[in-house]
């Protein structure tokens, strides 16, 4: 297989995942509010949020959202079910397949891998923040233009991984964009599309279309 | 008046032309509501308990602590206490509860008690499966015992492909939600004008009654199916009956794991097969003694030789291995991919041993295939060749340069049959001028929604956008489920047919304005018009006024089977692989892969070439990688995830290039579907070009490492021209 980027918080399991959450709030390391917020919730001898709801903020595509969550709610559930944002989709549910991806503070994250009440305090961009409704964003153009779609139900997660990488790399060779996106799987095959629309992509967001 | 008759090549507007996927935008901007995606007032959450088990009765179920967890709200039974279930993950029984959190940790405190059976998951050959098999008649044709003896030269192997599943991006699932007694239900089918009777069936037997006629089934986009959703499903009908009894829309979509374990699977099929030809190459003989597992069901008989189906003497029986799996489901091109490999690696392992090159062996047995296939292969394996360079870049078996790194060359031959389903399509023309379709139809993302538009506005002489298609509604006139590759065949015939009729109307009310008869008129470039005379034109809104406040609306068909004049079935396609292998490692690399196929008329180049890729891709998928993991003291799948059930990555795939077999002597056959056939050479190529690479023939697909490595061990090191190397890897430097 090819070399796949890896998820924020690949290879740890979601118990894993709290344990480490809880061990850095108890060494006093997450940033201010969510540390607040799960203190908050924690009774003062165990600093432990959950196992119930717990309030949580985020701010996705620029807004502000409260909700309440149980702790082990990830952010891609979040976003799906409980803010009805469900262009990131769910399929591996485990960090293999990228169709979840968002950005968190501009880089790609898989948002299956996250925890919502981790996500707090950080600037989450997923597909609907892209471009208001009715436009298209120089991206998606590229992939409706490049067919770089067939079902379309790993095409968010493209579109948002391709924003990531190409903030990072604005200039892709036609051999980098033979492999660019290797964090996310498509099951109809769409990758002759996908690698002609991450070049595409790249032209038309220098204003080269 | 317009002919129903597709337009000669060269007054087509639209039809040929690479037309932009409709629906491309609403899912590049992750708008598309999928069924996994519908979020209804009140949702509940559905989850299900699954068999752990292969084999085991159920002695009891105990519900009474998940029903009184936080948020459950409705528990369903599925299969009865006392019962057996018979593969790890068959279905037990349904809950819905308020979050999907509530509902995994009641689904957990479900008690369950089994009593372990045995069970047997090998995908083991004849020998070794006891009394899990049947054995199929034999089928025997001229004198296969004299066709080897008349055989100069003679090779015998063994070849086959394990089970591997669909592996759907969208899970299977549904959401569904009650509105007295009407259901309406989201579900990501292939079928949704087929499957409420199902759903009516189920629920009925569950003391549910409900008309078909109150049963809705929405599918707007769905996420990929592959053969794999054709059913309600036993999940789909639990689902509807947790709805009724919460009395709120419940969503229920499988979880990865259940679905690579339970919601589709393709036969693994092996063959031992013995293939004699002449010296000069001319095939004598086959003989084979194939065998396969289905899972618990009695899928995946394959006839075996393929393509060549006519090699005079031939001998072929197969045996059905019954193992504790999740059933089979049609995986897209039922059988074929497994065929092609078993056919293809014997024919091509006896060309090696002749020695001939692939490409002229082929071409010389190609009096083998059916006669009507001969020459659509014969044109397609030079126009191949041309496009791999074949003739630049073949050399006989085991790629002599120096180095670890060998490439090498391989081709395969496939046919499908395809055709059209049934289909009703009814258009509508408004006084305004606007146009719609309505089929009960479905888009999988092979572009039917775009093809549907593409027929009408051709018909209409209109722009695409001029047409609103409208599919993914089992309230509209019903058509065929997507499988087989009869959608487009299906839809573009009633389609044609629907907006033909409706025009023939509308020219009836324009004529006298035109002051002609009818027959005379035409519509083309947003006009009515007299034919031959663009002068004499009336603007298709100014035309449709005409029809005052009454709209057109007439129904086309595409007949529920028999020939149709405007579609055709039976295709064949070639494809050719060039691999580079790591003989250090067991990698191999796909560098390029040549499709060259036939589909009779394309309606959008655009997106039937994606869907060549698209295969292809799959091909290189299930050459390379996938194989269901079954563990044979547990009964349980082993990789039911995407990490270890591993599909083809973006930098896995290598370059890619189609070419459609098109114009005289194809076009006039009329459209022919295209969903299966490119995905059946994939396998069957690249293992040739491993063979022909390594000088090793791997005998099975997935060709892994550790396989190539194992095939290596066999092939003397002259033949690869690699003593360095091979005396390196002995002194334990690899
Ligand atoms: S669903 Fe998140 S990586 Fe697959
Ligand atoms: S387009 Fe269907 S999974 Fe990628």
């Amino acid at each position: 297989m090819s070399k796949r980027k890896l998820p924020t918080q690949k290879g740890l399991s979601r118990r894993a995942f709290l344990k480490t959450t809880g061990a850095a709030v108890s060494a006093g390391v997450v940033s201010g509010a969510a540390a607040e917020l799960l203190n908050a919730q924690s009774t003062a001898k165990n600093k432990v949020a959950g196992p119930g709801e717990v309030p949580i903020t985020l701010r996705v595509n620029g807004e502000t959202h409260n909700l309440n969550v149980e702790p082990r709610v990830t952010l891609l559930d979040a976003l799906r079910d409980r803010l009805d944002l469900t262009g990131a989709k769910k399929v591996c549910d485990r960090g293999t397949c990228g169709t979840c991806t968002v950005l968190v503070d501009g880089k790609a994250a898989y948002a299956c891998s996250m925890l919502a009440i981790d996500a707090q305090g950080r600037e989450i961009l997923t597909i609907e923040g892209l471009a208001p409704e009715g436009e298209l964003h120089p991206i998606s153009a590229a992939f409706v233009e490049n067919d770089a779609q067939q079902c379309g139900f790993c095409t968010p997660g493209f579109v948002m991984a391709c924003k990531a990488y190409l903030d990072r790399n604005p200039n892709p060779t036609e051999a980098q964009a033979k492999k660019a996106l290797g964090g996310n799987l498509c099951r109809c095959g769409t990758y002759i599309g996908v690698r002609a629309a991450v070049l595409d992509a790249a032209a038309r967001m220098k204003g080269g279309r | 008046m317009a002919s129903e008759k597709w337009p000669e090549a060269g007054k087509r507007s639209l039809i040929g032309k690479r037309v932009t996927r409709l629906d491309g935008a609403v899912k590049s901007t992750g708008r598309a509501k999928y069924t996994y995606d519908v979020n209804r007032k009140g949702m509940l959450h559905g989850k299900l308990v699954f068999s752990p088990h292969a084999h085991a009765k159920i002695v009891s179920i105990d519900t009474s602590a998940a029903e009184k967890m936080p948020g459950v709200k409705a528990v369903q039974l599925m299969i009865e206490p006392g019962k057996e279930v018979l593969w790890q993950g068959q279905e037990i029984l349904a809950l819905a509860a308020e979050t999907e959190e509530q509902a995994r940790d009641a689904a957990r405190a479900v008690k369950i008690r089994f009593e372990k059976l045995p069970h047997f998951v090998a995908d083991a050959p004849p020998e070794k499966a006891g009394q899990h098999q049947t054995a199929l008649a034999e089928q025997v044709t001229g004198n296969p015992d004299q066709g080897f003896k008349e055989a100069e030269v003679t090779s015998e192997g063994t070849y086959g492909c394990p089970v591997i599943t669909h592996c759907c991006l969208e899970a299977h699932g549904q959401v569904a939600e009650w509105e007295g007694d009407t259901l309406r239900v989201w579900a990501s089918t292939q079928n949704v004008s087929g499957i409420s009777g199902e759903l009516v069936d189920g629920l009925k037997a569950g003391g549910v009654e409900v008309p078909a006629s109150n049963v809705q089934i929405l599918t707007p986009v769905m996420g990929g199916g592959f053969g794999s959703k054709f059913g309600a499903d036993t999940w789909g009908v639990a689902c509807a009956q947790l709805a009724k009894k919460a009395g709120r829309p419940v969503k229920m979509m499988l979880e990865r794991d259940h679905e690579l374990m339970a919601a589709g699977a393709r036969p693994s099929i092996y063959a031992r097969v013995r293939v004699g030809a002449k010296k000069d190459g001319t095939l004598t003989a086959w003989s084979s003694e194939s065998w396969g597992t289905g899972g618990i069901g009695p899928a995946g008989n394959p006839n075996l030789p393929y393509v060549f189906t006519r090699i005079p003497n031939r001998r072929s029986r197969h045996t059905r291995v019954e193992t504790n799996t999740g059933p089979a489901r049609a995986w897209r091109a039922p059988n074929h991919p497994q065929m092609c490999l078993i056919t293809m690696s014997a024919l091509e392992d006896l060309a090696a041993q002749l020695p001939m090159d692939p490409l002229d062996f082929f071409l010389k047995n190609l009096p083998f295939v059916i006669p009507e296939r001969a020459e659509t292969y014969r044109q397609e394996l030079v126009k191949g060749a041309e496009l791999m360079e074949w003739k630049k870049k073949w050399h006989s078996r085991g790629d002599k340069t120096p180095g670890p790194i060998k490439r090498g060359l391989g081709l395969s031959i496939h046919t499908w049959g395809g055709g059209g389903h049934s289909s009703n399509c009814n258009c509508t023309i408004r006084p305004d001028g606007s146009v719609e379709v309505f089929l009960g139809s479905q888009d999988l993302g092979t572009g039917t929604r775009t093809v549907i538009a593409m027929v009408a506005a051709e018909t209409l002489g209109l722009p695409v956008s001029a047409v609103k298609v409208n599919i993914g509604d089992s309230k509209f006139p019903p058509s065929g489920a997507s499988g087989g590759s009869t959608t487009v065949g299906g839809v573009s015939a009633s389609t044609r047919r629907a907006t033909t009729r409706a025009l023939n109307e509308l020219l009836a009310k324009v004529a006298p304005a035109l002051g002609v008869t009818p027959d005379k008129l035409e519509a083309a470039c947003g006009t009515i018009r007299v034919a031959g005379d663009p002068t004499k034109a009336i603007a298709w809104h100014q035309a449709c006024a005409k029809l005052g406040t009454a709209a057109i609306t007439a129904s086309g068909q595409r007949a529920p089977r028999g020939p149709d004049e405007l579609i055709s079935s039976g295709v064949g396609g070639i494809q050719m692989a060039e691999v580079a292998v790591d003989v250090e490692t067991g990698v191999v690399k796909i560098e390029k892969l040549v499709a060259v196929q036939d589909c009779g008329l394309v309606i959008n180049p655009k997106t039937a070439e994606s869907q060549i890729y698209g295969a292809m891709i799959m091909g290189v998928g299930y050459a390379l990688y996938e194989e269901k993991l079954m563990d044979e003291t547990t009964g349980r799948c082993l990789n039911p995830d995407m990490e270890f059930y591993k599909l083809a990555g973006i930098g896995d795939v290598g370059n890619m290039v189609v070419h459609f077999m098109t114009g005289p002597g194809y076009d006039e056959r009329g459209v022919i579907g295209l969903g299966e056939p490119p995905v059946i050479s994939p396998g069957a190529a690249i293992s040739n070009a491993v063979a022909n690479a390594i000088g090793a023939r791997v005998p099975t697909i997935p060709l892994t490492p550790d396989k190539v490595l194992a095939a290596l061990e066999k092939v003397p090191r002259s033949a690869l021209n690699d003593s360095s190397l091979r005396s390196e890897q002995e002194g334990g430097a690899a």
